[in-house]
Order: C-alpha cells, then sequence, then structure tokens
C-alpha cells in the first residue's frame, strides 16, 4: 500500500521536468542524463527509516508541486554582488544563465562559461569529468544529473593563477520554482583558483533548489570552493557536493547556511592522491522551524593526507541542526591525520541538534581525532561584558562572532568572508 | 557619590546581606574586609548588578540615581567599575576589540561620538603601560591562558581605559606576588582622583599598605559591625576578627 503511494510521489515529481528542452545537449551529456534516468527507476525516496536520512524528513519536499519557468525579467543583480568579486559574476536565474546580467572578466588560463555552452565547445572536459564521480545510489543527485538546466563550467588550467576568483549567482524567481543548478569545476595541476556559490530567493517561496556541484583537484592544485544558502525560509535546498582531490592537493569547501525552511548538504570528498590536504567547515544559524542538515564524507584512500574538519551552528527558536561527519580511513591510508569538530550553540530551550561524528579506520598507523559538544553561552561571560558596558545584545553578538571566527578564517577571500560575518551579525539580531 | 542604606540581599532565598550601609564620597578609598563568608563579594556583585541576588530591602543611590534599577550594562555606563575576583576568559573575544566596543557603548549613553581609533590606539598604548600590561596581552583573546597575575593587571587595565567614577576591587590581590601586587596597587594608586573613588575589598592587609584607605570597614554576617580610620586595619592584622565577632554576639 505504501508502496504504491511512494511510487505516484515519485512519479508525480518526475513528471514535472517531462516538459524540458535540452536542445543544447551532446550526446556525452545525453548518455549521462539517460543512465541517471535508467537509475531513477530504481531509487526510491529516502523515508524516515533510511538511515542517511534518518534525521531530515524529505516528504514535504517531494510532496509540493513545482514548475520549471524561465525567466526573462529585469533584474537588478547589486544587493547579491559581493565586493571585489563584481567582475566575475555569472548569472543563473530559475536555473538557467543570464548572459544578459552576467560578466565575465577574462582571465588568462581561466574558463568560466555556462555548462550548456561547454558541452560542445570544451567536450573533451566535459566527457571526461561530468558525472563522473556522484554517487549513483542518491535519488536527488541523480534527479540533477538526468535534469539540470544548467550551471556553471569553470576550468582553471595547469599552472594557472586565477587572480580574481568567480561567483556564481543562483537566483530563483517566483513561486514553488524547481532548479537542478549543476556545477563543473576542474582545477588542472598547479592551478590556483576560488569560487562562490550564492543561492537567493528574488520573491517568493517554496522553490525546491536540487544542486550538484562537481569539483576535481589535479595534482598540487590550490581550489577553494565557498557555498552561501540564504534562499527564502519556505525554499528547500538539497545539495550534493562531489570533490575529487589528486596529489598534494590542496582544497577547501565552506559552506554557509543562513536560510531555508530544509537544507541538506550531501558533501563527499574523495582524496586520491598522497599528500593533499583537504580543509571542510561550514557555519549554519537555523532559526523558526528550519532544519540544516549537513552530512559530509571524507574518504582517505591513500597514504599521508591531511583533511580538517569544522562545523559551527548556533540554533534558535524551534530550528533543528543535523551533523553526520563520515571520516573513512582505507586500509591503504596509513600516516593519515583527520580532525573532525562541530560545536554547537543553542540559543532556545526549543532547538534540537543532532550531531554523529563517525571514524571508520581501517589502517594502523594514523591519527584521528573528532569532538562534537553542544551548549549555551557563557552566562557568566555576559555578564562580565556587561559589567563593562555592552548590552546584552552586543555581549551576545560578541560571543558569537569569536564563536563563528574559527571557521570564518578558512575562508580566503577577503570581502567574502566579511560579508559572511554581516551576515552572521544580523542573522542574530532579533 | 553613593549611597547604600540598610541593603539587605539574598541568593536562592538565603539572606546574605543584612543591612549594609555605607557612604563613599568622591576622592575617597574604602577598605572593606571580613573573614570568608561574611558577604563581601556578594556586596560588589550586587553593585555591579549580578542577578542572581535578589534585593529584599534597602537602597543604593548612585550620583543620585536609583542604582537598583539599572541593569549592569548601564551601571557600568554611569560610571561603576567592577574589578572582578575571577576575570573570565572569553575566547576568541580581543580584548582591544571588546573595550572599544565598550567604550563606545559607554559614550553613545551619554550622548557623546565614538572615539576616533587613533585616540583609541593611544589610550590604549598608555593604559596598558600603567599597568606593565604587554601589548601583545592587550590584542589577545580577553584573559584566555592569561596568568594569574595578568589577569588581574588586565582588569586594573579595563578600569584606566573605561575612567570609572567609582571603582569596586573585589579581592584584587589575592593569589597575587608582591610584584604583581605592588603594580596592580600602583596603577590603582595612579587612577586616583579628587573626583573618583575606590571600594577595595580584600581579606589580606597587605593590599592595604600599598593602596591607602581612607576608611576601613569590618563586613561580618552581612553587615559593617566596624568602621575606622586606616589603623584599624593594622590592629584586624594583629588581632584578627575574633575580638569584632565576639562583641557582635554579645551585642545581639
Amino acid at each position: 500500500m505504501s508502496e504504491i503511494a511512494t511510487m505516484n510521489v515519485k512519479e508525480q515529481f518526475l513528471s514535472t521536468f517531462g516538459v524540458q528542452d535540452f536542445h543544447f545537449d551532446t550526446e556525452a551529456s545525453k548518455a549521462a542524463r539517460n543512465e541517471a534516468t535508467k537509475r531513477i527507476e530504481g531509487l526510491e525516496f529516502p523515508t524516515s527509516k533510511t538511515e542517511y536520512w534518518k534525521y531530515t524528513r524529505i516528504n514535504r519536499i517531494v510532496k509540493t508541486e513545482y514548475k520549471i519557468a524561465e525567466s526573462t525579467a529585469t533584474i537588478d543583480i547589486t544587493p547579491f554582488l559581493i565586493e571585489g568579486m563584481e567582475k566575475n559574476v555569472m548569472v543563473f536565474v530559475n536555473g538557467f544563465y543570464r548572459a544578459d546580467i552576467s560578466t565575465i572578466t577574462s582571465q588568462e588560463g581561466v574558463i568560466a562559461c555556462a555548462l550548456s555552452e561547454a558541452k560542445e565547445k570544451h567536450a573533451e572536459l566535459f566527457a571526461s569529468y561530468f558525472s563522473k564521480k556522484v554517487p549513483v545510489d542518491e535519488i536527488f543527485a541523480n534527479i540533477n544529473t538526468a535534469f539540470h538546466q544548467d550551471g556553471a563550467f569553470i576550468h582553471f588550467a595547469e599552472k594557472q593563477k586565477a587572480d580574481q576568483p568567480i561567483h556564481i549567482l543562483n537566483l530563483v524567481e517566483g513561486d514553488q520554482i524547481i532548479t537542478n543548478p549543476r556545477n563543473l569545476i576542474i582545477g588542472e595541476a598547479f592551478s590556483e583558483g576560488k569560487v562562490v556559490t550564492s543561492y537567493h530567493n528574488l520573491n517568493g517561496g517554496k522553490s525546491f533548489t536540487n544542486a550538484v556541484n562537481e569539483c576535481f583537484a589535479a595534482e598540487n592544485s590550490y581550489l577553494e570552493f565557498n557555498k552561501l544558502q540564504e534562499e527564502d525560509g519556505t525554499s528547500f535546498h538539497i545539495a550534493t557536493d562531489q570533490v575529487q582531490q589528486e596529489k598534494s592537493g590542496n582544497f577547501t569547501i565552506n559552506t554557509f547556511t543562513f536560510n531555508g525552511d530544509i537544507v541538506r548538504n550531501n558533501l563527499n570528498i574523495a582524496v586520491a592522491g598522497e599528500n593533499g590536504y583537504t580543509s571542510l567547515n561550514g557555519f549554519y544559524l537555523p532559526k523558526e522551524k528550519q532544519l540544516v542538515d549537513n552530512h559530509t564524507r571524507v574518504d582517505h584512500l591513500v597514504p599521508h593526507c591531511e583533511s580538517h574538519e569544522l562545523y559551527r551552528g548556533v540554533i534558535d527558536d524551534k530550528a533543528t541542526a543535523v551533523f553526520n561527519g563520515k571520516v573513512m580511513v582505507h586500509r591503504d591510508a596509513q600516516k593519515t591525520n583527520a580532525f573532525q569538530a562541530n560545536n554547537n550553540v543553542l540559543l532556545s530551550d526549543d532547538a534540537t541538534i543532532n550531531s554523529k561524528p563517525e571514524l571508520e579506520i581501517y589502517a594502523d598507523d594514523v591519527k584521528c581525532s573528532h569532538g562534537s559538544t553542544i551548549g549555551q553561552l557563557d552566562e557568566e561571560a555576559i555578564f562580565y561584558l556587561r559589567a563593562r558596558g555592552l548590552s546584552e545584545d552586543s555581549a551576545i553578538r560578541l560571543l558569537l562572532n569569536a564563536f563563528a571566527a574559527d571557521v570564518l578564517e578558512h575562508v580566503g577571500i577577503e570581502s567574502f568572508r566579511q560579508l559572511i560575518e554581516e551576515k552572521i551579525e544580523n542573522g542574530l539580531k532579533k | 557619590m553613593i549611597k547604600i542604606e540598610n541593603l539587605h540581599a539574598s541568593i536562592d532565598g538565603q539572606p546574605i546581606l543584612k543591612g549594609i550601609n555605607l557612604e563613599v564620597k568622591p576622592g575617597e578609598v574604602h577598605a572593606i574586609m571580613g573573614p570568608n563568608g561574611s558577604g563581601k563579594s556578594t556586596l560588589a556583585s550586587v553593585l555591579a548588578g549580578r542577578e542572581e541576588y535578589e534585593i529584599t530591602e534597602g537602597s543604593v543611590t548612585f550620583e543620585g540615581k536609583d542604582l537598583l534599577d539599572l541593569g549592569a550594562e548601564d551601571r557600568a555606563r554611569e560610571g561603576i567599575f567592577l574589578a572582578f575576583q575571577y576575570p573570565v576568559e572569553i575566547p576568541g573575544v580581543s580584548n582591544i576589540n571588546f573595550l572599544k566596543t565598550a567604550i563606545n557603548e559607554i559614550r553613545k549613553y551619554r550622548g557623546e561620538e565614538p572615539m576616533p581609533a587613533k585616540d583609541f590606539l593611544k589610550l590604549v598604548k598608555e593604559k596598558s603601560a600603567l599597568v606593565e600590561l604587554d601589548n601583545s596581552l592587550a590584542s589577545r583573546s580577553v584573559n584566555e591562558g592569561f596568568s594569574g597575575g595578568e589577569k588581574k593587571r588586565n582588569e586594573i587595565f579595563q578600569m584606566a581605559m573605561l575612567e570609572p567614577k567609582l571603582s569596586i576591587l573585589d579581592e584584587t590581590d589575592s593569589g597575587l606576588d608582591i610584584d604583581a601586587l605592588r603594580i596592580v596597587a600602583n596603577g590603582v594608586n595612579k587612577l586616583k582622583s579628587a573626583d573618583n573613588a575606590s571600594i577595595v575589598i580584600t581579606h589580606y592587609q597587605r593590599l592595604l599598605d600599598y593602596i591607602v584607605p581612607d576608611f576601613v570597614h569590618v563586613l561580618y554576617n552581612g553587615k559593617i559591625i566596624k568602621s575606622g580610620p586606616k589603623e584599624l586595619a593594622l590592629e584586624l592584622e594583629e588581632k584578627g576578627y575574633d575580638w569584632l565577632k565576639k562583641d557582635q554576639a554579645i551585642e545581639a
């Protein structure tokens, strides 16, 4: 009985995508879509019994009716620009590329174009990287592969340092819009580049962003990928961030979540080359009845690598946060150093955090640690600050900023870091 | 400057202060001594605005205002400073940053413009020298990893920065070696003027060799049972508190 009901939900959900036109598709892209579509047939939406989705009920997400709607509206993007990053802004509205309001300043050794354009123009790169590592058993990632409209294609060429960071700006206009943004970011050997992708609603809500970000970091590359999630409080966001890291690479991913009814991030990093350094960080600030769920997985496949993970959150009202951080040290990954920490501050009695660090170690000569804390703000510290003349509000803000500072120091784009600092401050203002 | 009348305070229903009377005028230094558990730190906490205490009776007037009506931050903004017995460590909050916020919130309260950054830095340099506080300590996280002596010097440094009208030093001398004590006392003395006043709470007479009080009060069982000139401290050092306790018992 329930199986039939689930089928119907899935069919209903998928029927939204039937009308799409993928005229820009190449053979390689079509093949990827077809494979994903086939896999979806054998997959179901996760339920509360699915361990990986245990704390996040997606019923409300998949039972909402959505539409796909290209928008040609005149849009003022200035409120979403990041200071100093205005020269490279790729704008996507409702998942469609808007060349007319995007700005790309050519940089030596950097390709930044719409994925739809790259499919033909950079067919070889596309064929060798696209959808090669995305988990085959996750229905949402497959849906994105099968039905994505567009996204950013960014390529940092060998031995090139991109001086200017690139901003991928995702806007949603209208109610109940579904988007499947798909970014592909490739850093070739000895390259260096920084990217920010941000998600916002212009108006309306109840939208669903089902994002996939694929990052390939080749030998000795330095890549930094930042995510800013601040969609409408009624909107849903599920992201799959898939990272493949090769020898001696340095990869950083930072995830900042400020808003959204349900936000789920599935971050998977495969550390596949020796001597790699991986840094994954996050800060979340759910309020009202929002839910933020960060599921991270780092696979240490080879020896002599180091990973540092720091996720912190401030949970207010009746909001819930979930942190599930898995570090898998495979048998050959000797001399791995893997550190993980998750710290939470609950601002209200009704706030919830489910924090679950998971270390699985199959090598015998490694250094790994994890720690998880849940607490309230230090009352004694608040009184101390007040006794020096600070208002209670300022005292709380100062303490929370200090709490966030250890996460923010991993952001290498100064102006973006300041923006996040401001957003944290504003997010805390009552 | 401050007038405490018949002040009664309790915590969790337990009376601690049982009728304190004390008046401090500008330019004066008052020492409050007394055995453990007599209510010294409670008095300091109540004056600074710690909310765990319940005021059951009495009044405190500061510069004509009802102090008990004000929150801790407004008391600080009115010019009261409490040097904590146990300064709190606040990881991640820089000393300088928080002092800048404090000074500007105090100035805002008084209807003044924020302090220009240049003046602020000048003030930091000048005042940290006063308590021989290393520049690097001034910019580190509040009290984090500071030694006991450094924490107390940091308290006096903050006091110097905020220029309060009334300073309450709550056992600032406890746990200090002679050198640190001298530095702290020296800082307090240099900040003394005809317009400000101090209440020095201490367990030991030793501090009063360095900070010379105008009046000494003995607090016992929630009441001031004896007041006198600075010589009283020496007498207490010699004879302890027992003779006063006996007098008190007879009176009762």
